[in-house]
C-alpha cells in the first residue's frame, strides 16, 4: 500500500510515535541548558539515545513495513549499534571531566573510586 | 563445532545483520549471509577474541525485559526532572558500588544497561578493587542504589556469564 492509502488511525499512530520520540530527544536537549553541573548534564542526551531513539525507530519500522507490505526490521540495527556505542562516548567524556576536576581539586569532583 | 564455528553467537549475529540489511530474504542473500557468518569469525580468530559463553538464556530474556521496563520508567523520571514537573528538592550524588562481577562481557553489558537508563551514569570502574563509581541524578539513599544495581542487574549478569 502507498502512504496515501493508509488508514487514518495507522497514520496517526506513526505520527504519534515519531512525535513522542522527538519530544523525548528535545527534552534531553533542553536538559543540557536546564541542568547545572557537568555530571548532571551528561544524563540529559541519553533520553534521545534511548527511549527517543526507540520510539522514532518504531514509527519508522511501522511505516516501512506497511508501505513495503512485509515486516521491515532493518531499523532495529540502528538501535542495536546506537545502544552498544553510546556508553563509550559518555564514559570517555565523564572520565575526562572526573580527571580534570580531581586534578584541579574542584568542589564537585567525584570521590576516588 | 569449534573449528568451523569458533564463535557461534558472532556467526549468528553477523548472518542476521546481513539478512536484515539486504531486504527481503531470498536464496541469494541467505547464501551470502551464511558465507559472512562463517568467514568473518574465522578471520577474527587472528585477533583471538575471548569466547562468549551464555549459561542461562532464560535469565538473559528476563534481564532484557527488566531493563526495557526500567529504561522507559527512568526516561519518564528524568524528563520530569528536566521539565521541572517534580515538586520538592532534588539531590545528585556519587554512589560507590562494590561489584562481584568480574567477567568483561558482563561488565560491558552492565555499562550498557546503566547508560540506557537515564539517571544513572557510569563514572569509573576499578578492576583491582572491583568498585564502580556511579553518578545518580536523583540521589535519595545510597544503600538503595547499591541494592538496586546488585539485585536487579548484577545478579542476573553473574548467572548468565557464570
Amino acid at each position: 500500500m502507498t502512504a496515501a492509502q493508509m488508514p487514518a488511525w495507522v497514520a496517526c499512530l506513526v505520527v504519534a510515535l515519531a512525535l513522542a520520540g522527538a519530544g523525548f530527544a528535545l527534552t534531553g536537549a533542553l536538559g543540557l541548558i536546564r541542568l547545572k553541573t557537568f555530571y548532571e548534564r551528561v544524563h540529559a542526551p541519553t533520553l534521545g539515545a534511548t527511549l527517543g531513539m526507540a520510539l522514532i525507530l518504531a514509527s519508522s519500522m511501522l511505516l516501512l513495513s506497511l508501505t513495503e507490505g512485509r515486516l521491515v526490521l532493518r531499523d532495529g540495527l540502528i538501535g542495536l549499534f546506537l545502544t552498544a556505542t553510546t556508553p563509550v562516548t559518555l564514559l570517555l567524556l565523564t572520565r575526562a571531566a572526573a580527571h580534570r576536576d580531581r586534578h584541579e581539586g574542584r568542589p564537585g569532583a567525584p570521590p576516588k573510586a | 563445532m569449534s573449528r568451523v564455528l569458533p564463535h557461534p553467537w558472532l556467526s549468528a549475529a553477523l548472518a542476521l545483520t546481513w539478512l536484515l540489511l539486504n531486504g527481503p530474504p531470498g536464496p541469494g542473500s541467505l547464501l551470502l549471509a551464511l558465507a559472512v557468518g562463517l568467514a568473518v569469525p574465522a578471520v577474527m580468530r587472528a585477533l583471538r577474541p575471548r569466547p562468549v559463553r551464555v549459561r542461562a538464556p532464560g535469565a538473559l530474556v528476563r534481564l532484557t525485559a527488566v531493563v526495557i521496563v526500567d529504561m522507559v520508567r527512568s526516561n519518564i523520571d528524568v524528563a520530569r526532572i528536566i521539565l521541572g514537573l517534580r515538586p520538592g528538592g532534588r539531590r545528585t550524588g556519587f554512589v560507590a558500588i562494590p561489584l562481584d562481577l568480574r567477567e568483561p562481557f558482563g561488565l560491558a553489558l552492565l555499562s550498557i544497561i546503566l547508560t540506557a537508563t537515564p539517571g544513572t551514569l557510569w563514572v569509573q570502574y576499578d578492576s583491582d578493587t572491583g568498585r564502580l563509581l556511579l553518578h545518580v541524578l536523583d540521589y535519595t539513599d545510597g544503600e538503595a542504589w547499591i541494592r538496586r544495581v546488585k539485585d536487579r542487574y548484577e545478579r542476573p549478569l553473574m548467572e548468565i556469564f557464570a
